[in-house]
């Protein structure tokens, strides 16, 4: 409890994860908040590549870390551009009026 | 080491508890600073155990870029507005309190990040770093990065640059009505259509830009 291991950020990861992905299925309001949540896992992800190449001693994590640091802000802001002309073009971003396909 | 499980267990609550209310958060500008409140805890974990040119890295890119992409997004899109439209008028102000206790506690997590730094030694337990303490984390990172990951750097590059593209690509919109300056067309105009040598007649004036 008190030493603090591997094992204790691993859980701090799984459980942000986890709250991610709960995020994107309950989440009736706006496609924002679900980007969020995207964020949210990849950020879960980033937690579990720090802790394993501090405690491993290896640096590729670190180094992958900001590989996906890059993507997601990458993701980010092509997300949001989609976001912004689905908004002008249709006038809604509730998730329960994009319903364009028919999925 | 008492220290260390301390303020790990401080910053792992906080941004657990800011990761629940950004996804059940009523409010999406709510969201956005629960989600910046996140990032920052994360960062601060990054800091403590070890990984500090991450944990600076996070900071800018999240706090700095993505989550004001974010705020910029929301509002632009008028998302808030939109949702509750029963009572505008408490909207506006609903804000501030919400502002106000996140600022504080990222207030105080970087006053304990930075008493932290100050123990480190006694923070970080050295036997279970086995990366060498010799080199800085950045000095460490910059030696692998721009030589066993030139081409996945490289990669992550191009990666942005298409991004930047994408994103300007589909946001571009050609406005009608706009008046702009048109330097070719003021260059290469004439003196033979522009002046006009008259003829006035005695008495009768003559009539200019009929």
């Amino acid at each position: 409890m008190i030493e603090i291991g591997l094992g204790h950020y691993l859980t701090l990861g799984a459980v942000i994860f986890s709250i991610g992905v709960i995020g994107i299925f309950l989440n009736r309001k706006n496609i924002i908040v679900i980007l969020m949540s995207i964020e949210l896992i990849l950020l879960a992800v980033n937690i579990n590549l720090v802790s394993f190449s501090i405690y491993l001693g290896d640096l590729s994590g670190q180094v992958f870390t900001l590989f996906i640091l890059t993507v997601a802000a990458a993701e980010a802001a092509i997300g949001l551009a989609i976001i912004v002309v689905y908004f002008r073009n249709s006038g809604t971003i509730r998730v329960e009026e994009i319903d364009k396909l028919k999925g | 080491m008492i220290a260390h499980a301390i303020f790990f267990y401080i910053f792992s609550i906080i941004a657990v508890i800011s990761a629940i209310m950004v996804t059940v958060s009523k409010n999406t500008v709510h969201s956005v600073f629960f989600l910046i409140l996140d990032f920052i805890s994360i960062s601060c974990l990054f800091i403590m155990i070890g990984a500090e040119f991450l944990g600076m890295i996070m900071l800018i890119v999240y706090v700095g870029a993505v989550a004001v992409l974010f705020l910029f997004v929301v509002m632009m899109l008028n998302v808030a507005q939109q949702k509750n439209q029963w009572f505008i008028s408490k909207e506006s102000s609903g804000h501030i309190p919400v502002g106000l206790i996140i600022s504080v506690i990222i207030f105080f997590e970087l006053i304990i990040v930075i008493g932290g730094w100050k123990y480190k030694p006694e923070l970080l337990n050295p036997t279970n770093l086995l990366i060498t303490k010799e080199v800085s984390n950045t000095h460490s990172l910059g030696l692998i990065l721009y030589t066993d990951y030139i081409h996945v750097f490289q990669i992550s590059g191009m990666i942005l640059l298409i991004a930047m593209i994408g994103a300007i690509v589909l946001t571009f919109r050609q406005r009608e009505g706009v008046k702009k300056q048109s330097y070719l067309k003021q260059i290469s105009r004439e003196r033979t259509e522009g002046v006009e040598v008259l003829e006035v007649a005695s008495n009768k004036g003559v009539k200019i830009d009929d």
